[in-house]
C-alpha cells in the first residue's frame, strides 16, 4: 500500500502521478483533478491552508480511504495560496486491482477533502473585489453519505 | 494562556490571525471563549456575532463549540471550510 499526501502552493505533476499509481500493479487507476473555474470576473481564487494541521487532515482522509477500500494506493495533493483560473487545485487518484473499489474511493476522497480538511477559499474579482466561498450545505450532504455507509463505498 | 488562531473572514474580521489569551475562570468551553471575545466588541463582536456560522479545532483537531478548554494549547476558530 502506498499513500502520498500533500499541502503545497506549488503545482503538482499529473502525469507523474498517475503514473506512480498505475507503476503499482493493480488493473485500474481513477483520479479527479479540481481546476479554478472563471466566470462572473473571477480571475483568481486564494486558498487560505492552517499552517501544520491542513496536512494532518489530508492524511487522515487519505487513511480513512485506504481501510475502508481495497487500495493498492491513493495520492492526495491540495494546493493553497493564489492561484488563477484554470489552476490545478487539488488531486485525488486511487489504484486499486478493480475500478469500483478505485472510483468510489476516488469520490470518496474529494468529497472529503471538500469538508474536513482545515482551507478556506476566497474569489478575487477583476474589479477588486473579493468574497469568501460559502460552504456548501450540498457538500455536507456528499459527505454525510459516505459517514452513513458500510464498510465498503456508499449503501 | 490559550493560543488562537483566526482564519479566512474571522481572521480579517479580527485583523490578526492569531494571539494569546487568558480567560477567566468563567469560560470553560469554546462556545464561552467565544462570547467572552465577542464582549470585547469592534471586529471582534463582527466576527463572533452568529455562533453558528464558525467552526472550531482544539489542538488542530475539529472539535464542536461544546468542547472544554481546560488544559488546551491551541483553539482556531473559523468559518466551516471550503477546500477542494
Amino acid at each position: 500500500m502506498s499513500t502520498r499526501v500533500a499541502a503545497q502552493e506549488d503545482d503538482f505533476d499529473v502525469a507523474a502521478e498517475l503514473a506512480r499509481l498505475e507503476a503499482l500493479g493493480g488493473g485500474g487507476v481513477a483520479s479527479f483533478t479540481g481546476v479554478v473555474r472563471g466566470g462572473d470576473g473571477l480571475t483568481a481564487l486564494r486558498l487560505e491552508a492552517y499552517p501544520g494541521m491542513t496536512l494532518r487532515a489530508l492524511e487522515s482522509i487519505a487513511a480513512e480511504a485506504m481501510a475502508r477500500w481495497s487500495l493498492l494506493g491513493c495520492t492526495l495533493i491540495h494546493r493553497h495560496g493564489t492561484l488563477a483560473v484554470g489552476d490545478r487545485i487539488v488531486l485525488v487518484g486511487t489504484a486499486s486491482r478493480h475500478r469500483a473499489s478505485a472510483l468510489e474511493a476516488c469520490a470518496f476522497l474529494i468529497d472529503w477533502a471538500k469538508t474536513k480538511a482545515p482551507l478556506w477559499k476566497q474569489e478575487l474579482f477583476a474589479d477588486g473585489s473579493a468574497r469568501w466561498v460559502e460552504a456548501r450545505a450540498e457538500d455536507d450532504v456528499a459527505a454525510a453519505e459516505w459517514d452513513a455507509s458500510a464498510e465498503h463505498g456508499k449503501p | 494562556m490559550i493560543r488562537l488562531l483566526y482564519f479566512a473572514w474571522v481572521r480579517e474580521a479580527i485583523g490578526k490571525d492569531g494571539e494569546a489569551v487568558d480567560p477567566p475562570a468563567a469560560v470553560t468551553d469554546v462556545a464561552a471563549l467565544v462570547a467572552w471575545l465577542a464582549t470585547r466588541g469592534g471586529g471582534y463582536a463582527e466576527a463572533f456575532a452568529d455562533p453558528a456560522r464558525l467552526r472550531a479545532a482544539v489542538d488542530q483537531t475539529f472539535a464542536p463549540l461544546s468542547t472544554p478548554i481546560a488544559g488546551v494549547g491551541e483553539i482556531a476558530l473559523f468559518p466551516p471550510v471550503t477546500g477542494g
